[in-house]
């Protein structure tokens, strides 16, 4: 074991807190410490500049290979690339889902021709994505999806018919990846297919769905004789669950240590808030935040073990237990910050809905242990994968 | 940056694990719990001929083995897991630990070399009957009298108090308060003057004594460090014990884990293996979480201990990590076992199964040098005022 950093990453530190220094300020100045869960929809345009500011720095995509654009860093460099943007209060990334998501999936799995089509676009901040996962009928049970893709031999194109729900930011993307049944009697994870689609498009109508916190970040999507090119489906059709699974992979990797710079910067809010209104002389309050401090630090100790690639190659507990264990912490947060404001927790930064930053966050941390897994599927996962419990069943009615 | 074990400490904790696994069977652990002096001769002799583990940490030129926290760590993680009885906790983990913190040049030729020949158990003693944990615990009073210091008082909740050869005591200047006025003494422990009795306690597997002080005169040749002054050496002490504790809480709550697991793979109700219950999975579930977070504070506390140790940028964080792998560790080891004994169902609340054991120790050592709740107020003074 080896906790510190080399020098050569140190100076890597010193050079992004620098770039990031002289280009977060001015007309990004405002983007400080925005952007994040809850306040997702604030400043779309700027966000999306500050994106392509970032890009030609080449500061987007900065895990990617060189070969694919990216800037090929080591784990560690990643490491210290999100934490040091977090630090500096650098704003939500517009583009995580395209960089963290659709970019890896098809650097994975997708044809020369898709890398060539897509990930230019990721790279220099300009095409944003969504994913097109959960269904009405497919939320927890993902492998229920309905929506259908049919091969036009005349047009030599899918046509995707169905409709997808809660998918986040798709009223902001450019394209979308879709998980469709290729094969309409295929059943659960048999015969599906992985499409990367073009959002403006007449077959695909967005709806905004409001949500808890007033806003809104999700979206229904509608496909209605919608068309993917025959190029754009990732892998073969049939083989779309492994594709979609092998992204979900990818949904904890490096940023959550960026993630959890986050989080730091709430708990300094709440503790600032605590010392200022007398609350970090209560006892329980004072047990609450201590806890909260240790919950934080151990969360960064288990991502370096993550990150470190688990003992020897064995199957990674810690990474199994680590999204139960964010989402369960980032929760309880939520409910400490209410309790430090006490009466005026309920004061709003404006009428007739405008939420202050910890209203926002309170509000939007009950859904950290729904999306991604909730923590129930969570629970089945780890006992059946992390300790060989017997699997849950499947009834057909 | 690489936060996982090497080969060397892998191999470490494997020997570990494949030696205790054959001498601290459940057998062997109630054999051993129920003798008042809490520990099998035959077995502590084989740990300090063949394994050599008394000596891990300890530096070359004492005759130790000249490894580090995190090896000694990843031992007591095993010993966690099978509830090992032996003097080796307080021996090395206060004991010897104090010496490295506080001994005098002599004091470590002589003392050190001889726990690692195996020829020499000790502990360390600084509680008094108050119920703390920091330095308001000291209660012995060391006067000075000419070029001696005369001992007097009693100390309570000394681990393995009654068998240790060497005591490592922390007493106060007559008229001091809190950190101040309080010397460290390294003492055999058959000086005149010294009385000690076991104190039966409810998790027998660790053993406790209280020893009485009654005029002990010792020479000025067994203080440790500067009279009055030690405080911050204990404090470091205290910190060292602390992160070896949690090692052990790490060990057993993962043991516990894997006992309930395989009980519920077996145990058939309603025609299927209660482990397919959701209710019992998701309990399952949750004691694994709580068993790796406490594997990752563990861990990371051991580094920071290393270099607490030994030197290194970490070190200044040994107080803040120590309370974070014990606070969690403390509930995380409590949780698990009291959730054991609820998966088991009747058999849990039995003598004959060893969940109780577990439950048992896994109280002792929350409540040893400072529970959850008293390690959280110290983050929170870190952070808060
Ligand atoms: C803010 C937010 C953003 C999102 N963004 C996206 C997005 O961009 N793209 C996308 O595709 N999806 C997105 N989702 C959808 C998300 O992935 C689903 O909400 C989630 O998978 C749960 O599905 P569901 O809502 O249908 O709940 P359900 O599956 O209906 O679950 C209802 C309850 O039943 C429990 N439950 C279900 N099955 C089991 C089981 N087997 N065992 C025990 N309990 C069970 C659940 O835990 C839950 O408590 C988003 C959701 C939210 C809240």
């Amino acid at each position: 074991m080896q906790l510190s950093f080399s020098p050569e990453d140190e100076k890597f530190r010193a050079e992004v807190a620098a770039w990031l220094q002289g280009n977060l300020n001015g007309e990004f100045e405002q983007l400080k410490f925005r952007g994040g869960p809850g306040d997702e929809h604030m400043f779309p345009e700027e966000r999306l500049k500050w994106e392509q500011k970032l890009a030609e720095g080449g500061w987007t995509c900065v895990g990617w290979p060189k070969e694919n654009g990216g800037r090929g860093c080591s784990i560690e460099q990643q490491v210290i690339f999100f934490e040091e943007y977090a630090r500096a209060g650098a704003p939500g990334r517009v583009g995580h889902i395209g960089e963290g998501l659709a970019g890896p999936t098809i650097i994975a799995f997708g044809s020369e021709q898709q890398k060539q089509k897509y990930l230019p676009g990721i790279v220099s901040g300009t095409e944003l994505w969504c994913q097109g996962y959960s269904e009405p009928s497919a939320g927890s049970d993902l492998a229920n999806v309905k929506t259908k893709a049919r091969f036009d031999e005349a047009k030599g194109k899918w046509i995707i018919n169905g409709q997808k729900v809660w998918t986040s930011l798709a009223h902001e993307s450019d394209y979308v990846f879709v998980i469709a049944r290729t094969d309409p009697d295929s059943l659960a994870h048999k015969g599906l297919g992985f499409f990367l689609m073009k959002m403006d498009q007449p077959g695909i109508e967005v709806r905004g769905i409001e949500q808890i916190t007033g806003t809104s970040e999700f979206n229904e999507v509608f496909f209605d004789d919608a068309e993917c090119e025959a190029d754009d489906i990732v892998g073969a059709p049939g083989e779309g669950w492994k594709v979609a699974m092998g992204l979900l992979g990818f949904e904890r990797g490096v940023s959550t240590l960026g993630q959890q710079m986050q989080f730091q910067n709430e708990l300094d809010e709440i503790i600032k808030l605590a010392k200022d209104n007398g609350a970090a002389r209560d006892p329980v309050i004072r047990q609450r935040i201590a806890d909260a401090h240790i919950g934080l630090k151990i969360m960064r100790y288990n991502s370096m073990r993550m990150l470190s690639g688990g003992d020897g190659g064995s199957l990674q507990k810690e990474a199994l237990i680590y999204k139960l264990y964010w989402s369960t912490w980032h929760r309880d947060l939520g409910e400490l910050a209410m309790d430090v404001l006490g009466p005026e927790a309920e004061m709003l930064e404006s009428g007739p809905y405008q939420l202050t930053r910890l209203q926002s966050m309170y509000l939007f941390v009950r859904s950290d242990t729904i999306y991604g897994g909730t923590n129930e599927i969570q629970r089945n996962i780890i006992a059946e994968r992390g300790l060989g419990m017997p699997k849950e069943p499947r009834v057909k009615l | 940056m690489d936060f996982s074990f090497t080969e060397e400490q892998q191999m470490i904790r494997d020997t570990a694990e494949a030696f205790l696994a054959e001498v601290s069977s459940s057998e062997a652990v109630r054999a051993a719990m129920v003798t008042e002096q809490g520990y099998d001769d035959a077995v502590w002799q084989r740990i300090t001929s063949e394994m050599y583990w008394q000596a891990i940490h300890i530096p070359e030129e004492y005759g130790g083995m000249g490894l580090g926290y995190i090896e000694l760590a990843a031992m007591l993680e095993q010993m966690g897991r099978y509830l090992l009885c032996s003097p080796f906790y307080a021996t090395v983990c206060l004991a010897s630990n104090a010496l490295l913190v506080a001994g005098s040049e002599e004091q470590k030729a002589e003392y050190l070399t001889k726990i690692c020949e195996g020829k020499l158990t000790a502990t360390l003693a600084y509680t008094g009957a108050n119920g703390q944990w920091d330095a308001n615990a000291v209660e012995l009073l060391a006067s000075k009298e000419g070029e001696a210091y005369q001992l007097n008082g009693t100390l309570r909740y000394v681990p393995d108090g009654h068998t240790a050869d060497l005591l490592i005591v922390a007493a106060r200047t007559p008229g001091s308060e809190g950190e101040q006025g309080i010397s460290l003494f390294a003492i055999p422990a058959d000086t005149a003057g010294i009385d000690r009795q076991w104190s039966p306690t409810m998790d027998q597997t660790r053993k406790q004594a209280e020893i009485h002080f009654n005029q002990v005169s010792v020479a000025d040749m067994a203080l440790m460090g500067e009279e009055g002054n030690a405080w911050p050496e204990l404090a470091k002490i205290i910190q060292l014990a602390t992160v070896a504790v949690a090692a052990e809480q790490m060990g057993g709550a993962q043991q516990i884990l894997d006992a309930t697991v395989a009980y519920t793979k077996e145990r058939v109700q309603f025609g299927r293996p209660v482990a397919g219950f959701q209710a019992v999975k998701h309990q399952a579930a949750d004691m694994m979480l709580k068993a790796e977070v406490s594997r990752s504070a563990v861990y990371y506390a051991a580094c920071v201990a290393e270099e607490a140790l030994h030197g290194g940028d970490l070190a200044d964080q040994l107080a803040e990590a120590a309370s974070v792998a014990k606070a969690y560790c403390s509930d995380a080891y409590f949780q698990n076992t009291a959730t054991a004994i609820q998966l088991h169902g009747g058999v849990g609340f039995t003598w004959e199964y060893d969940v109780h054991l577990y439950f048992k120790r896994a109280k002792s050592s929350e409540i040893f040098l400072g529970n959850g709740a008293y390690h959280r107020e110290k983050v929170a003074q870190l952070i808060l005022d």
